[in-house]
């Protein structure tokens, strides 16, 4: 299935997101397993919230980088996670 | 996994909180992880000691929470420590053989916010899997995995993987389909504690292997928009030894249900530890400054071939459990390497077991099951030549 910018997403329940103090990152916890996520990646998956559209997430984190222009970076990244399953279409 | 740099080894974090709460278990599988000396731990932690051991380690980077044993079923407070443990941010998991569960366990357990649960399987079959088990418990075991996924847990199904039962492989892996298992460990046998004793009965051949793993790729390939299979091969067949719970001291904490604290699950044989306990210490010094969690750590305490070798750095001179058992010492290399002097040794059990499997007489000796009575008459006798 394609992601357009109208779709919304959500974590899958298998998985959580969650800021982590000690690894001073936001980090994907799964059963028996962690991945510490990278600043932007961290930026992006704290926004899927089963209630933002990919173009909500996508200004959002634009205004977090100073506008930069993060169109593209976005839309890659939330097409490989989710094809590792870790979120799907609300 | 994070990946902590081995020689800045006073960065490594406990980040695997592994909670063995109760060596108790209506299970008897022969070839347990638990230590053959089980029936001396007696005096288990408090529900209040529990608590705070998972604070402190919560507070020192632990993510991931295992509540194991034995069977944790067993402890009444289970849900207590469920709960505790989801509001200090833990993701949770239950490692369990589904004996001692119920439907309303299982609601109770999502109230608390129990993140996962991990079920065990003996065998694809009801004979096999209660004989292995020792204990009638398959029928209820399937039961529960169909509850697990009523309630909307991802669910890990974990089989143990021997002589006895690799060859069934194809029908262990359709159980787990059917079953709707999001993930399933097909984790060969270890042989440490209990399967070091039924080695004998345990370790698989060569052909057995190669057909497994040939299944193994099949079902991963067919299902692997659904379902995760993770296929770990026993050492003993290996050239290079594993790089043993990524490292000493490196992630992992066990806590034992006396309060002991170890590296590794297995590391309660070693010789020379002092089994810092959590009633005396706090998780922070046992972690960086006790002797037991700084005795591997790194490379510095290696010997020759590992000091030298260019390898060293990744896989860490393998485990020191298999070490000491294996050549007497803990601090040689672990003799699934090839380097190792001790090497053509473990591949002379490996053949010598290849040579008899099938034998009639051979394959009829007895397992000695994983329970108190047994624990007490091993640990009694025991040398660690004779194991």
């Amino acid at each position: 299935m394609e992601l357009k910018n109208e779709t919304i997403l959500e974590i899958v329940p298998t998985f959580r997101v969650q800021w982590e103090e000690v690894q001073n990152c936001y980090v994907v916890l799964y059963p028996e397993g962690m991945v510490k996520l990278s600043q932007s990646a961290g930026e992006i998956m704290k926004r899927v919230d089963g209630k933002k559209s990919i173009s909500d997430i996508i200004m959002d984190v634009s205004a977090t980088f100073d506008g930069a222009d993060v169109n593209e970076d976005v839309m890659k990244f939330l097409e490989v996670v989710y094809g590792n399953g870790w979120i799907r279409v609300k | 996994m994070a990946t902590a740099g081995s020689e800045l080894s006073n960065q490594s974090q406990p980040l695997w909180l592994l909670a063995e709460l109760t060596y108790r278990c209506p299970l008897q599988c022969p070839y347990c992880s638990n230590p053959v000396e089980m029936a001396k731990y007696k005096n288990e932690l408090s529900t209040e000691d529990w608590i705070r051991v998972m604070q402190q380690s919560r507070k020192m980077g632990a993510t991931q929470l295992g509540f194991s044993g034995g069977e944790p079923l067993v402890r009444k407070d289970l849900e207590i420590l469920i709960k505790e443990a989801r509001s200090l941010g833990y993701y949770t998991n239950l490692i369990t053989s589904g004996v001692g569960m119920d439907e309303s366990r299982i609601v109770a357990f999502k109230e608390a916010g129990l993140d996962h649960i991990q079920i065990s399987f003996q065998a694809s079959n009801e004979e096999l899997n209660n004989y292995i088990g020792g204990t009638k418990s398959f029928q209820h075991k399937y039961e529960m995995a169909r509850l697990v996924k009523k309630y909307e847990y991802p669910m890990v199904l974990n089989i143990v993987l021997h002589r006895k039962n690799v060859s069934q492989i194809k029908d262990i892996l359709d159980m787990t389909v059917d079953l709707n298992a999001d993930y399933v460990e097909l984790a060969s046998t270890q042989y440490y504690g209990w399967s070091r004793v039924n080695i004998d009965q345990l370790l698989p051949t060569k052909e057995q292997l190669m057909h497994a793993e040939s299944i193994a790729r099949e079902y991963q390939e067919k299902m692997k928009d659904k379902m995760k299979i993770i296929y770990v091969i026993p050492d003993y067949f290996e050239n290079r030894p594993k790089k043993c719970m990524n490292g000493w001291g490196n992630i992992f904490l066990t806590i034992a249900p006396d309060g002991s604290a170890l590296p590794c699950h297995a590391a309660g044989q070693l010789p020379g530890l002092q089994f810092p306990n959590v009633r005396d210490h706090n998780v922070d010094w046992i972690w960086n400054d006790s002797p037991d969690f700084n005795k591997f750590r790194g490379t510095s305490w290696m010997k020759e071939p590992c000091s030298s070798c260019d390898e060293k750095h990744k896989d860490l001179g393998g485990c020191r459990c298999q070490a000491y058992m294996l050549t007497g010492d803990a601090t040689n290399a672990d003799p699934v390497c090839d380097k190792s002097p001790f090497h053509e040794k473990l591949h002379g059990d490996v053949e010598r077991i290849a040579k008899l499997s099938g034998n009639k007489e051979f394959e009829s000796k007895p397992l000695i099951f994983r329970n108190m009575k047994n624990s007490k008459e091993i640990s009694n006798k025991k040398t660690p030549e004779s194991v």
